[in-house]
């Protein structure tokens, strides 16, 4: 999984494969960061009343 | 007792008769979950596998609930990246299935593997180049989005909205949502195809094994194109079956109907697609390695099935609900409707039932025979857990989360039964 | 890594010359320290790295035949490299080691997933069902050199590497880079009563096993001797175990054909 596990090779499939893996990571991981980051901020505002549902 | 958290504006069950059905349920997610503590402790001789069946009712289990589950990439991808907005009617019930399906199958497979104190091995210590690989690690990216997108459902429970921060973070994640949906089908057609990969590549096992394009076999395409189709058809099935529990329309027919329509067309594209696998696999893979496709239908004892088996998953359970679920006529009959999906949800069951157990049972060495196999009770019993667990959580969300955004409208209060 | 260097360690088995006694099997088992369990009969639960089959031509007395068939792993190499076991393994457990053509297993790194069992076709991957049971004192006799295996994993034949590595630590001590034929046997070749088995180099023109299997590099190891066949050649696994048989009906019966007889 990570380059220091002893059968880590840099080979093309290694790097389609876990280059594919952690870009899919990274967006999630920035995008839940994101939100709740902006969450912090916007309950710290205090702001937005509350939305109705079904407009998601 | 319970009413504070029940969503505004919707009628649910008295209390008691919830707790009634919960634990109904509950007692059978009682029995799965010795039998999950049997296989932990004894260990896999609890199951009826052998060293021919390496692969059984468990593996078909995951397959087979990650197809059914693919209703959620599929419908995620038609709500917020082809921008068919109607569907968001019906999204949050699908990405509960989806949470459910895919919960099952991690579960399933966290009993199945041998050593469970060692399952992080699949992800630390990654062979690239196998497709179980790349089914672990999308499963559980996956399994990571279908998290991040019922998150929200739950945030909007109405005590937890009151929170400013969960209403906060509710609606920002519902704002970047086609970003996860977009991850979300990414990474579901790698591993949905990766579950096509497994027999597919399979050069030793002449049923299973499929030729294709550089390192993807043909049932790589297949699972994924399958799982488009029937995950929706298995949406409209549970949706349909909730309907009737709660004696409720959840779910206008528009909805419905487009959903079924495009699952239709899935159905059949992937149909032909199937019917040409299977006959070049019969024509020129298989006599390739010796055999012919009746060498693969005749014989096999304990079952008369034959070339039925083929029969059941190609014409009956394939090309008859795409022939139906295409048609405008029978999609208006609620009937008619529920039959198609049925069917197109047991024929993606049977696909993979046939791909895992038939690789395993046909012989290939000239001097075995058949090998059969029935499931433990155990077995059974943990592949009956997920769904118990499905039923509670199902259950639990329909109670006290606005999972169908059309039930007030649907289901005035005032005239209420 | 040189390429000349490269050993491709193979087996010859004589049909002809096998009675079916289950030495080897039996040799093996002791040797790798294979689990066993007080009832033993349901031979799709228990584990033998050698198991003999039992071959009849189909034909009734007085033209009734049969052949003893002893089947270790076949070893595949498939196409450089790419056995069916190897290539699908998820925790890189085994592996085809290019320096000598054996196919490891790694106790310790499987964790029983039994995707490997599913793509061998020889069924000769065998899963620990149980943890291993041994008869009082007899954790003595054990073999040092292997290590036993927990429930939960897959197991198989391993060419008896550690007698591979014995031997070429000897062979180091003795400032030798390279073993002689002898020097590097299986146990189940040692105990065959009857010489049916030849265990060596397949790349080495001086080695018997050469010489029975003429194998032909060019076409995937394909035997030049017309006695000889590899099970289920035609797949592809390009296996390191050749059979020899004078009778077509023994040679046909490691083709695929099913339904045939």
């Amino acid at each position: 999984m990570f380059p220091f596990s002893f059968e880590w090779v840099w080979d093309m499939g290694h790097m389609v494969f876990h280059g594919g893996l952690w870009y899919a990571l990274s967006i999630l991981g920035m995008g839940v960061t994101y939100c709740i980051i902006k969450a912090v901020y916007d309950t710290a505002k205090g702001q937005g009343g509350h939305h109705g549902h079904g407009q998601h | 007792m319970d009413s504070a958290l029940i969503p505004k504006g919707v009628k649910r069950c008295p209390i008691g008769q919830f707790a009634v059905f919960i634990a109904v349920v509950g007692a059978v997610l009682l029995w799965g979950v010795v039998a999950m503590f049997l296989c932990y402790i004894k260990g896999l001789n609890q199951t009826n596998m052998n060293n021919a069946y390496g692969f059984a009712l468990w593996i078909w289990a995951d397959l087979a609930v990650i197809a059914l589950g693919g209703g959620a990439f599929f419908t995620g991808l038609l709500r917020y990246i082809i921008g068919k907005d109607e569907l968001k009617n019906i999204i949050n019930y699908a990405v509960l299935i989806g949470f459910v399906c895919y919960s099952s199958a991690l579960l399933i497979l966290a009993i199945d593997v041998g050593q469970p104190l060692r399952a992080w091995f699949i992800f630390w210590h990654a062979n690239v180049h196998s497709m179980l690989t790349e089914v672990a690690f999308c499963l559980t990216c996956y399994f990571g989005v279908l998290t991040i997108e019922y998150i929200p459902l739950i945030l909007e429970n109405r005590q937890l909205d009151k929170v400013p921060f969960c209403h906060h973070l509710s609606h920002n994640m519902h704002g970047i949502m086609a970003v996860f949906a977009a991850t979300g089908a990414f990474l579901s057609f790698f591993h949905q195809g990766s579950l096509g990969g497994v027999t597919g590549v399979l050069f030793g096992r002449p049923f299973g094994y499929r030729t294709g394009i550089g390192i993807w076999p043909w049932t790589f395409f297949l699972y994924t194109w399958s799982a488009a189709a029937c995950g929706p058809c298995f949406t409209i099935f549970i949706t349909r079956i909730t309907e009737a529990a709660t004696r409720k329309k959840l779910v206008k027919d528009n909805v419905i109907d487009l959903l079924a329509k495009i699952a239709g067309w899935m159905l059949l594209t992937y149909i032909v697609a199937k019917i040409i696998d299977t006959w070049y696999w019969a024509a020129v893979t298989a006599p390739s390695m010796g055999l012919t496709l009746m060498d693969f239908y005749s014989n096999n004892p304990g079952s008369a099935y034959g070339l039925w088996i083929l029969i059941a998953e190609v014409g009956i359970c394939g090309v008859l609900p795409a022939i139906m679920l295409v048609s405008g006529s029978v999609r208006r009959s609620p009937a008619l409707l529920f039959i198609a999906v049925t069917l197109a949800v047991i024929g993606a069951c049977l696909n993979r039932w046939v791909m895992v157990l038939q690789t395993q049972a046909v012989p290939v060495l000239s001097f075995e025979s058949w090998f059969t196999y029935f499931p433990s009770w155990q077995e059974i019993a943990t592949t009956i857990l997920p769904v118990a667990y499905g039923v509670i959580l199902i259950a639990l969300s329909y109670r006290y989360l606005p999972i169908f955004p059309q039930e007030q409208e649907l289901n005035p209060i005032e005239g209420g039964k | 890594m040189d390429q000349p260097n490269n050993k491709r360690f193979g087996m010859v088995i004589d049909l002809d010359k096998c009675t079916g006694c289950g030495a080897c099997m039996v040799a093996c088992m002791a040797e790798n320290n294979v689990p066993f369990r007080e009832d033993d009969t349901d031979k799709l639960l228990s584990i033998a790295w050698m198991r003999v089959y039992r071959l009849k031509n189909g034909k009734s007395f007085p033209q009734a035949e049969e052949c003893f068939l002893p089947r270790p792993c076949q070893h595949c190499e498939g196409h450089h490299g790419h056995s069916p076991c190897v290539s699908v393994c998820p925790a890189t457990a085994t592996d085809y080691d290019m320096q000598t053509g054996i196919v490891s297993q790694v106790p310790t790194r499987c964790f029983g997933c039994r995707y490997c069992m599913a793509a061998c076709p020889y069924h000769v991957r065998q899963f620990n069902w149980w943890d291993p049971v041994w008869p009082d004192g007899m954790e003595r006799s054990l073999n040092p050199d292997v290590s036993v295996r927990m429930r939960g994993i897959v197991e198989k034949c391993s060419f008896c590497y550690h007698r591979y590595q014995r031997a070429l630590d000897k062979a180091y001590a003795e400032g030798r880079r390279d073993l002689k034929e002898h020097e590097y046997q299986t146990a189940c070749t040692q105990a065959c009563p009857a010489g049916a088995i030849t265990f060596g180099d397949l790349n080495n023109p001086a080695h018997a096993v050469h010489k029975l299997a003429q194998p032909d590099m060019a076409h995937e190891g394909q035997s030049r001797n017309p006695k000889a066949f590899r099970l289920l050649e035609r797949l592809g696994t390009n296996t390191k175990i050749y059979y020899l048989s004078s009778k077509e009906w023994v040679r046909k019966a490691g083709d695929t054909a099913v339904q045939k007889a």
